[in-house]
């Protein structure tokens, strides 16, 4: 098993047609590495939850997605509004989600809970009108 | 646990894609227009039932490892959208039942629900 891999992504703002582009291809690169199931779809969730939350909140982001021999890091870090209060992003449905945004299916108030949810450890550090950095870790079973 | 085409049979399902994989076993059902919802609560091997017809419906799937989908009320997936689901080998297919009695009709046949009660397993109205 390759234990040691890294990429960086770009992930464009408003741009609902390639959303989804970056983590679906993480997951297929962690398949490819032979990274057990349960494993990849936290893994899977978690980046797709974040990328979906650069998309829709943020003007651009570049995520960072490294395979180590224990772990698997990724790290967000996106020019848009920040968060003003994490504490209140990180409770299950809350959300200051648009009608379109809502058509897509998301901004339901479950993006950083089920980012939470599927990580072993997540920090996140936000600067009103600066961004946002997610850092999430995995641990490999 | 079902197969594909039983569904298929039991919803008078039109097939988008994937009509070589109705053989597929599905395992559990999930029914949802919110995708959080379905990447929160979902488990691997469920046919997921929505009236979400876009991409991130597909892309939800591959995800969340749902093996097919099934699109209620009679809606239809563009070009666009078939096309990635026979990329990401996800069958889709479609009814012309509400999400209510697609539901209804998959859960009388025995298939189970995807949700996780975990620590709150005994408040579960039917155990």
């Amino acid at each position: 098993m390759v234990t040691s891999y890294s990429q960086t992504f770009t992930i464009e703002g408003r741009d609902f047609s390639h959303a989804g582009r970056a983590s679906t291809e993480i997951k297929s690169i962690l398949k490819q590495l032979g990274i057990d199931s349960l494993t990849i779809r936290r893994v899977a969730i978690a980046a797709y939850e974040a990328e979906m939350n650069v998309v829709m909140y943020a003007r651009r982001a570049v995520m960072k997605f490294e395979v180590t021999p224990r772990t698997i890091n990724i790290v967000v870090d996106d020019e848009g509004a920040g968060i003003p209060d994490i504490n209140l992003a990180m409770q299950e449905g809350y959300s200051t989600a648009t009608s379109e945004m809502r058509e897509m299916g998301f901004g339901a108030g479950m993006g950083l809970p089920n980012i939470k949810k599927n990580s072993d450890d997540l920090k996140i550090a936000s600067t009103v009108s600066k961004g946002t950095r997610l850092e999430i870790t995995i641990q490999i079973h | 646990m079902m197969t594909l085409r039983q569904i298929k049979d039991a919803l008078l399902c039109e097939v988008f894609s994937g009509e070589e994989r109705v053989d597929l076993p599905i395992e559990y059902g999930c029914a949802s227009d919110l995708m959080s919802d379905v990447l929160a609560f979902s488990r691997s091997g469920a046919v997921l039932l929505t009236g979400l017809v876009n991409i991130q419906t597909v892309h939800t799937a591959f995800i969340a490892e749902i093996r097919a989908i099934v699109f209620v009320r009679g809606k239809k997936p563009d070009e666009g959208i078939i096309t990635l689901a026979r990329q990401k080998n996800i069958p889709l297919l479609g009814t012309a039942y509400s999400m209510y009695e697609a539901c209804g009709i998959l859960y009388k046949k025995g298939l189970i629900s995807t949700m996780e009660y975990g620590e709150n397993v005994a408040s579960h109205p039917s155990r």
